[in-house]
């Protein structure tokens, strides 16, 4: 994928400081996954967005302070749930094992 | 409409790749997912090129989408088959300008492309020829479609729907978590709105919900029947879908789409909005 960089996304023109950043990669085995869902739940396990994965696997989102949850759906496998709290001003980093 | 008018399977496409009379159009909110692979035979339409107008804020005019219709091959007589990423959150938008523009036989494909791809049917990078044709579409039908205005006079007179994210309809974010922060320069919701997420009208896979399920959805929040309709979200995507799913799915009358939404009424100067996550008082 374009601008990826070992250890996640590029993050080349984005504003850190104003974001709370969660983003990952998405992995059957060691494999990274292009053709998974993955979805932001919040809080109250609402569904807020969703993203596609890139060939290499990656997703972002831009969310809020707080607790959020991934949900990850994918060809042949079960949905799969990761807790995460997100910050402004960092970057969550999330590796999914399907 | 109905369920049945208004949807089709993904079996149905599969069944169909190589029917004559059915365009198969692929519209994402990622525009270059097509490119990435795409179902067999589809076309691509780009959201922020192919319909919106380069210039103005709004979207294609009536001899701007008979031109695209025309060089993409797209004929008044071909039923149209709609399909998108995100629980056809973009396709949705298509379809509703379709319907805009008078077209008759428009269809989604339930699902969308996720469903497509959870399913592991096949996608191809081949890209189709089509021959030119000759469109022609009706004058924009209004009775779908919402201004500002009519956001303002529905307050506490008809049901608004506002279709965001609870945490975008309250103000604590200005716009999806997957994209950055930014247009309206004030969060929150127009007053006496309610909150029905969009996601909501759809199951995990991306399939919409069964009728009985979308009437409770819509009954619980206490939508009133013998009310007109606005929805409405942040730049009129996601609301489309909600749009499609009362008027298309339940046949719903007098449902109006405003594709102006939140970045538009949330930078008017004088309008009233409601911070919170409750609807407020008109």
């Amino acid at each position: 994928m374009c601008g990826a960089t070992e250890g996640g996304l590029s993050l080349d023109g984005v504003d850190v400081k104003k974001e709370a950043i969660i983003q990952g990669q998405v992995f059957r085995g060691e494999d990274p996954v292009g053709n998974a869902y993955v979805r932001l739940l919040d809080r109250t396990g609402e569904f807020t967005a969703e993203v596609p994965t890139s060939a290499t696997g990656h997703f972002r989102f831009f969310a809020g302070e707080g607790e959020w949850t991934l949900r990850t759906l994918a060809p042949k496998a079960d949905p799969v749930d990761n807790r995460v709290v997100a910050a402004v001003g960092s970057v969550a980093e999330v590796n999914v094992r399907i | 409409m109905t369920r049945e008018s208004s949807l089709v399977s993904p079996q149905w496409v599969e069944d169909n790749l190589d029917n004559p009379d059915v365009v198969l159009i692929e519209v994402d909110e990622d525009t270059a997912a097509y490119d990435k692979g795409h179902i067999r035979n589809a076309i691509k339409l780009d959201w922020t090129t192919d319909l919106q107008d380069q210039v103005r804020r709004d979207f294609v005019n009536k001899a701007q989408f008979e031109a695209l219709l025309s060089d993409r091959g797209v004929s008044n007589d071909h039923r149209v088959v709609l399909y998108g990423g995100n629980n056809n959150w973009f396709a949705a938008y298509a379809y509703w300008y379709f319907k805009l523009y008078g077209h008759q036989d428009v269809v989604l494909m339930d699902g969308g492309r996720k469903k497509w791809e959870l399913d592991s049917r096949e996608l191809t990078d081949e890209v189709p020829t089509r021959e030119k044709t000759t469109y022609t579409a009706q004058d924009q039908d209004t009775s779908i479609r919402a201004f500002r205005d009519d956001a303002v006079a529905a307050i506490g007179v008809q049901n608004l729907i506002d279709v965001r994210s609870p945490d975008e309809y309250a103000g604590r974010l200005m716009a999806p978590a997957h994209l950055p922060q930014e247009q309206a320069q004030r969060a929150g919701h127009v007053p006496t709105s309610l909150n029905v997420p969009w996601s909501k009208n759809c199951n995990d896979d991306g399939t919409f919900k069964s009728d009985e399920d979308l009437k409770a959805l819509y009954a619980e929040v206490g939508i009133d029947d013998s009310k007109d309709t606005i929805a409405l979200c942040r730049i009129g995507e996601r609301s489309s879908l909600t749009w499609f799913v009362l008027k298309e799915l339940l046949g719903h009358q007098n449902v109006k789409n405003y594709d102006g939404s939140w970045t538009e009424y949330g930078s008017l100067v004088g309008v009233p909005i409601a911070l919170g996550d409750e609807p407020g008082d008109a």
